[in-house]
């Protein structure tokens, strides 16, 4: 590294060396002006009440040590006064069930579509393809009216299923792009062992799989995590159910103008997502690129 | 072993497998029954909740299959495929198959909350193209899908391009794609702030507090129409520029180098290799990124929602659907905009089908 610096600098004409640097403050403009937005939410939200309601959160970034008033307490008041612990919980909740059960149907399908031989295996087929870009919109009013018929508005299980049904074309999709690549010699030397269909899904394509299934699982988890439409109708606002993008949502309707609660609560809904960008970063990409073409 | 005795094992393998499939019904029942009447300490049914939700499909799988194990050996071989396809199959028909159908019906009819569907015709679709509110909403969504893709993908193969020549590369990409990770609602947080107006005191919203720095009032943003349309558009460009980035970054690394080379030789400048070199050779990026930003923008409801719920004019036809289906109950008018959303994607739809029939 150190060398081809070296070689570099050797070799840089006095124009070139001004190219190089307007090519890099170009691109730390650009860096800033894209993280600014959210680095000022995140010093407001230490900051305290009145500090964010007096001074800009710039000063406090310039002057951080006479004009910050930096506190924790509207982290604690927004977890406990305004629930946003409450919708936290019911977030996990919500969204790991929605995660693991679209991926072990759509695991199962995606391997017999790949491996197996059955009537009806190209109608699935097409059907999974066509419906990965049909708009959940045209599915919510029957499902909602349905879910109340039924009782299985505002529970768990109605929302894991919703999140399973929105998913679940993609999933497919991908899982058999993967599992359907699997070598042929691989899936038939397992064959010759009598073992059974499940048992051969379950110890050879399941464990030989995860580079997808752990793509999918990220973009699914980010895409329930953030999802405010299907909560918003399947699940609702109630205090007791209501996940964090809809009690984030509900709290700048209620609570518009008050920013130690709005900055404090939208940096908690943020914080799984981010630790999932910053933890697993190489998967993050691969699966926000493989899910792009949600319905 | 003795035939009597393989009958006899047999006999209590059937015996187990039924038991379990009724044990795990009882079970479904009753952890149901269990979450929604919530008399039980949160955190239990927390852990009730996760168990069933995450164990539970793994023991209808593994149930089914041993049900099915149990059959003589033909209708064994015929069924077990099943096992494995008809969850999804159901799921599929249950969530997207029969709700797209009958909100296509619906969207027929007058069709209000508490009513039943009355007077097939074309009316939600006629009132669609003429009513004032869906005009606007329309012309909106028009906006979106013209200046999202646009600025997302030309900012994105702008930075593409920069990236590629520095040494920070990674570090510059990871920074711009954060904001993918960030849920809509918590970009309209983030961006309701800048574009804040304090209605006394210092301008504590970005925007603003430079407006006054310059030595102009401070501006309602959200309010300023058309304009605000464009506000709410840069919050869009913002999250989804990353995206373009990724793929279109990918792209041009691409681009042979000897393609470069042989146009510095003869002259160009980085202008003209940015647009007659790369911007060609990428174009197949290009179009797939547009797409999918395209279905994207289609669609987009919690941005316009969380910032103006619609008001100043800035109503799209995601969110006007959600208010008449919702909100006011207008299903026939709802599901005529779902309708018309679902339209719009069916091109790509059609797409790609007829691939996978090619391939």
């Amino acid at each position: 590294m150190a060398d081809t610096m070296v070689f570099n600098k050797k070799k840089l004409r006095p124009q070139e060396v001004t190219g190089r640097v307007l090519l890099n403050l170009a691109v730390i403009l650009i860096v800033i002006i894209w993280t600014i937005p959210t680095f000022g939410l995140l010093v407001s939200s230490f900051r305290t009440p009145q500090a964010i309601n007096t001074t800009g959160w710039w000063t406090a970034v310039f002057q951080p040590f006479t004009q910050g008033f930096w506190t924790l307490d509207n982290y604690i008041s927004v977890i406990t006064e305004d629930q946003m612990g409450t919708a936290f919980m019911n977030s996990l909740l919500v969204t790991i069930p929605a995660t693991v059960i679209p991926i072990t149907i759509a695991a199962f399908a995606a391997y017999a579509l790949a491996w197996m031989r059955f009537l009806g295996r190209r109608l699935v087929f097409i059907l999974v393809v066509g419906l990965m870009v049909v708009p959940l919109q045209t599915s919510l009013l029957p499902l909602f009216r349905l879910y109340n018929d039924t009782g299985l508005a505002g529970t768990y299980l109605g929302i894991w299923l919703a999140h399973t049904g929105f998913g679940l074309p993609l999933a497919t999709y991908l899982l058999y792009g993967y599992i359907s690549q699997i070598p042929r010699d691989l899936i038939e030397a397992a064959e010759v062992d009598g073992t059974t269909p499940m048992s051969k899904f379950i110890f050879l394509v399941l464990p030989v799989s995860v580079p997808a299934i752990a793509s999918f699982a990220i973009f699914q988890f980010l895409w329930v995590w953030n999802d405010l439409l299907v909560a918003l109708i399947f699940l609702g606002t109630r205090v007791d159910v209501a996940v964090v993008t809809t009690r984030l949502s509900e709290l700048v309707g209620s609570r518009g103008q008050a920013w130690y609660v709005l900055t404090s609560g939208a940096f908690l809904t943020m914080i799984m997502p981010l630790a999932v960008f910053f933890g697993l970063q190489r998967y993050f990409v691969r699966g926000m690129m493989a899910g792009s073409v949600k319905g | 072993m003795s035939d009597a005795a393989v009958q006899k094992n047999r006999g209590i393998q059937i015996l187990l497998s039924v038991l379990s499939a009724i044990v795990l019904i009882v079970v479904f029942a009753w952890s149901f029954n269990f979450m929604r009447a919530a008399a039980a300490p949160r955190l239990v049914i927390a852990l009730v909740a996760l168990v069933v939700g995450v164990g539970g499909i793994w023991a209808l799988f593994l149930t089914a299959d041993r049900l099915v194990g149990q059959l003589p050996g033909r209708a064994r071989d015929i069924l077990r495929p099943y096992v494995f396809i008809t969850p999804a199959f159901l799921i599929l028909l249950v969530y997207i198959i029969y709700p797209t159908i009958r909100t296509i019906y619906i969207s027929f009819f007058d069709f209000t909350r508490g009513g039943s569907p009355q007077n097939f015709g074309l009316q939600n679709y006629i009132r669609a193209f003429t009513d004032p509110a869906l005009l606007i909403a329309l012309r909106n969504n028009l906006l979106w899908l013209i200046f999202v893709p646009l600025f997302s993908v030309s900012i994105g193969l702008v930075i593409a391009v920069l990236v590629d020549r520095i040494k920070w590369e990674k570090y510059a990409k990871s920074l711009i794609f954060l904001p993918m990770a960030i849920s809509f609602v918590g970009a309209s947080v983030i961006w309701r702030f800048i574009y804040y107006r304090a209605p006394f005191g210092a301008q504590i919203g970005l925007l603003n507090a430079i407006a006054v720095a310059m030595g102009n009032d401070p501006v309602g943003w959200l309010r300023l129409e058309p304009w605000n349309n464009f506000f709410l558009i840069i919050i869009m460009v913002w999250l989804q520029t990353g995206f373009a980035m990724v793929i279109l970054s990918s792209a041009v690394k691409g681009v042979p180098s000897s393609l470069l080379e042989a146009a510095r030789i003869d002259g160009a400048g980085e202008f003209r290799i940015f647009f007659q070199v790369i911007i060609p050779f990428v174009s197949g990026a290009i179009l797939t990124v547009t797409t999918t930003i395209v279905i994207l923008v289609l669609k987009v409801f919690d941005v316009v929602f969380v910032m103006t719920s619609g008001r100043f004019n800035t109503e799209v036809v995601a969110n006007m659907m959600f208010n008449q289906m919702f909100i006011q109950g207008t299903y026939g008018r709802g599901a005529a905009l779902a309708v018309i959303i679902f339209i719009a994607v069916t091109p790509v739809m059609i797409h790609n089908i007829r691939k996978l029939n090619e391939a």
